[in-house]
């Protein structure tokens, strides 16, 4: 399993290749924007995940408007006009059995533009419907793993001993369990949960599940900044000025470990994009008729044989918006804090 | 039994099915139908499947069709099936006993005259003893599926499925030289059957009373060589074995016959038409996205078989939604049999149906009250009527969970009900779970599944094995997990027809089936269930297969196929 480790920079400075007086002088965000902006690749990978990004969200005008469809309705007797033919979206097999109904192929026509899945339905708005799940679950956990790690790390590096011990150790104790081994089983408890406050067609449930699992991932290179941000002179001046614990955790250390948690944000979505389609291909992530990339791929994978497509389209989409994101957090890494070390295990 | 034939656990609860129906019915009146002018005997069979047979490989214990093919072919019982394809194979033959006897006593009194000179594959001679042996094994061994179900009708069988290791059935089976007589606590029209099953296959009496790792010695034309679960499983000829009757255990036509496993089925399905490989196990579905491919480029491997099973969707009818009738019936209009059939891989390998029955099963007469227009057979679904039935119910905007395996198919049926439940009116959930606990989960009424897929498989040919098995009174057993009677459904003047239907049985099976008719369509009327359609069997064999025999009770038969 891909996993992602953060070692952040000993002290700020200048990247290689620049000079001392070319960041003099100039806020660190400044400094960043402009590494960004001179990476081509990075710029390249940011515009191909906000193309993504996008086309994923226009999928209701291109279902409804373009393909003239509905993603989710099951359409096995249905029938669609290709070329001034009217023709079946569910074929019967051929050769003497006539045995084996096979989903229209790709027409590359508005309607079935890469064709059916075995429902009958149309795989390209399905594609793109299943990216707004899976983007929405992958940004919305990644969000939401950072923000719980980073408070958390902030707690435990702030305040220190019973409350570090506290959270650390239960860090490591998520930490033990494997990932995908912890996601699986939340998700069967959770989709198998009879109570009124859980609903599961949400997308909240493999949101909230993602995110968990991945917490002690941030919390330990964050909780490492804070242990080191707290020592700083800054924060003693301000303890010297009477400043309040929360005014000390959240406007002078956050501030300073917070580029910490962006340079990972992006690597942290691509993980949780993963994550995603992984559960949702063991049909545990998003449930039909909600669809994701992951979804998508299991439905493909009865028909890889006649409708290939139907597994490659959504693969396809995981491996750019995956890629994107990746050199993206290189590139975000190399603005921020080009000292850092970044990398993928496994 | 279900189609994986893994869940035999629901047999285990159907104690109160020991009186019945028509049972041999069936096989009256028909020819024979098997293989003519055989290829030359010898050579090896190579038969894959993905998985061993689930459970242990007992015989006695085993309930998979995946072995039961092979335990017919080493080892028999007082009386089979006719080895035999066509109907022919679903009548009850003499085997290890000269004759079928009639019953005496009311029905409680069966003797039976052993055959003289057989032996067991390890040089034994079968005598009586080793048929009471077999029997009190059946009890001591413990797990046995159906010892608490069928075989305790035996005089003494009571005692012995509570006190197991003790087990005495003196009274129950007395041996006097080459007779046996049966005494039974009550009278069973289906006790033949049960007798033609692997569960009472004959075993030497000196076999030890616990789980085997491979079947012990048995009088077949094959005996078991080698039964590895991660590997394959072997038999090869019986050194023994002399053919005694030709319609219940004819010579076996291969030297070897040998199951490997572990291959995908995609794989397999590449093997076959390789020639790398024989016969893919009927417990493995080829997959959809194949069978354009062997209907173009390989029709001659491919044998579509009539089964008798029915594919359904159980609602429980003890909680809403589906407490109500009319909303039962409602699905039931809406529901596009059709779409189904496509979605189970098209017309040619199914058959959408209304009701319990299977076509060509004793007591079957055809009837769709839930299609645009009601008698004999769908055609349509009724949407307008049952958006009706869905608003006179009041059950609108209530939640649905669907449960189903997570096999691509069975999922596939399950979104599909999502959606028309959806378009319903219904707020319907996907609820899809490992094959290993769907069928285990659905039956515990603990879990409250309301709307669940499943299937059934003839264990034999008697009505009672679906009506009563699947929708009887007392195979609901709450909070069990052996729990045949997914529905939760009683009826209490249909449970009653049941019960006269299976007294009747006893002296005229003909007129059973047909109070078995009327409760079948009175159970469809009830909508229990929504049965969706009834499967055909697609084998697919390598062009180095002669000879293709179809027993309807056991499916292909493996001794009887010639290899080029």
């Amino acid at each position: 399993m891909a996993e992602f480790a953060y070692e952040p920079g000993d002290e700020a400075g200048p990247a290689p290749g620049e000079s001392v007086q070319e960041v003099s002088g100039k806020s660190p965000w400044r400094l960043a924007g402009r590494r960004l902006a001179r990476n081509r690749l990075a710029l390249a990978a940011l515009t191909l995940f906000v193309l993504i990004v996008v086309v994923s969200v226009g999928a209701p005008v291109y279902a409804h408007d373009i393909a003239h469809t509905h993603p989710f309705a099951t359409n096995l007797e249905a029938t669609t006009v290709i070329g001034g033919k009217r023709v079946a979206v569910i074929q019967q097999g051929g050769g003497a059995l006539g045995i084996g109904e096979i989903p229209i192929g790709p027409t590359w026509h508005a309607n079935y533009f890469i064709g059916a899945d075995e429902q009958g339905r149309d795989v390209m708005a399905r594609v793109l419907y299943g990216g707004r799940s899976s983007l929405e679950i992958g940004v919305g956990s990644a969000l939401l793993c950072s923000g719980i790690a980073s408070v958390l790390a902030l707690l435990a590096g702030f305040f220190g001993r019973v409350v570090d011990a506290v959270l650390s150790r239960l860090m490591d104790l998520i930490w033990a369990f494997p990932v995908y081994l912890l996601a699986i089983s939340l998700a069967t408890v959770l989709l198998t949960l009879e109570h009124p406050f859980v609903d599961p067609a949400s997308l909240w449930i493999p949101t909230i599940i993602i995110a968990f699992v991945y917490v002690p991932y941030v919390y330990r290179p964050v909780r490492g900044q804070v242990l080191s941000v707290r020592e700083k002179e800054f924060v003693e001046a301000a303890v010297g000025l009477g400043a309040s614990n929360v005014r000390l955790m959240f406007g002078e250390i956050l501030p300073n470990v917070l580029p910490t948690v962006i340079v990972m944000l992006p690597l942290m979505i691509a993980t949780t994009i993963l994550t995603e389609s992984a559960l949702s291909f063991l049909s545990i992530g998003v449930q039909p008729p909600n669809a994701s990339w992951g979804t998508i791929i299991d439905d493909g994978q009865d028909l890889l044989y006649t409708r290939p497509w139907v597994a490659i389209a959504p693969g396809i989409m995981i491996v750019l918006t995956v890629l994107s994101l990746n050199v993206l957090g290189d590139g975000v890494r190399d603005a921020l804090d080009p000292r850092a070390k970044l990398r993928l295990k496994g | 039994m279900k189609r994986s034939m893994t869940r035999w656990a629901a047999l285990v609860t159907v104690a109160a099915l020991a009186a019945a129906s028509a049972g041999t019915a069936a096989g009256k009146g028909s020819t024979r139908t098997s293989a003519t002018a055989r290829g030359a005997s010898g050579g090896t069979l190579i038969t894959l499947a993905n998985a061993a047979p689930a459970g242990s490989p007992d015989p006695q214990v085993n309930y998979t069709l995946q072995e039961w093919q092979f335990l017919i072919i080493t080892h028999d019982g007082l009386v089979g099936f006719a080895h035999s394809g066509g109907k022919l194979g679903t009548t009850i033959v003499p085997d290890l006993a000269t004759t079928v006897p009639k019953p005496t006593d009311d029905g409680k009194t069966w003797t039976f005259t052993l055959r003289s000179g057989i032996k067991f594959s390890n040089g034994q001679t079968l005598t009586g003893k080793d048929v009471k042996a077999t029997f009190e094994r059946l009890f001591k061994i413990g797990d046995s599926p159906n010892a608490g179900a069928w075989y305790n009708a035996i005089e003494g069988g009571d005692a012995c499925v509570k006190t197991p290791k003790t087990c005495d059935l003196s009274k129950g089976i007395v041996v006097k030289g080459n007779k046996v007589t049966f005494h039974l606590a009550v009278a069973d029209p289906e006790f033949l059957d049960q007798l033609a099953l692997p569960f009472a296959f004959i075993l030497p009496a000196n076999t030890p009373a616990h789980n085997l790792n491979i079947p012990p010695a048995g009088t077949g034309p094959y005996k078991w060589v080698e039964y590895a679960p991660n590997k394959e499983m072997k038999i090869v000829r019986n050194p023994y074995f002399h053919v005694w009757s030709k319609l219940a255990q004819p010579a076996g036509v291969p030297d070897t016959i040998v199951q490997k496993f572990g291959l995908s089925v995609e794989s397999e399905v590449t093997q076959v038409e390789q020639n790398q490989a024989d016969f893919i196990a009927n417990s493995d579905q080829i997959p959809a996205d194949r069978l354009n491919e062997l209907s173009t480029k390989y029709p001659k491997l491919v044998h579509i078989e009539t089964l008798t099973a029915t594919f359904y969707f159980a609602f429980n009818t003890r909680i809403p939604p589906f407490n109500n009738l009319k909303a039962r019936q409602a699905v039931n209009f809406a529901t596009d049999r059709n779409a189904l059939v496509k979605i189970y891989g098209g017309p040619k390998l199914n058959t959408p149906t209304c009701q319990v029955l299977p076509p060509g099963f004793p007591g079957y007469k055809p009837y769709c009250p839930y299609t645009i227009h009601p008698g004999t057979k769908w055609t349509a679904p009724d949407l307008t009527k049952a958006r009706a039935l869905v608003a006179a119910s009041g059950t609108k905007g209530m939640v649905v969970k669907v449960n189903t395996d997570t096999t691509d198919a069975d999922k596939a049926l399950g979104t599909y009900f999502v959606g028309l439940l959806n378009s319903l009116g219904y707020k319907a959930r996907p609820q899809f779970l490992s094959n290993s606990i769907q069928y285990a989960f659905i039956q515990n009424s603990k879990n409250k599944v309301p709307f669940a897929f499943s299937d059934w498989y003839q264990d034999y040919p008697a009505a009672s094995d679906f009506l009563n098995i699947l929708l009887g009174c007392g195979s609901f057993h709450p909070a069990s997990n052996a729990s045949p009677n997914i529905a939760e459904f009683c009826n209490k003047p249909i449970q009653a027809e049941m019960d006269h239907a299976e007294t009747v049985g006893a002296r005229s099976p003909s007129e059973a089936n047909r109070i078995w008719a009327q409760v079948d369509h009175q159970v469809t009327d009830q909508a229990p269930w929504v049965a969706m359609f009834n499967p055909r069997q697609l084998n697919l064999v390598s062009s180095r297969v002669k000879d293709f025999t179809w027993s309807p009770q056991w499916y292909l038969l493996l001794d009887q196929v010639s290899i080029t």
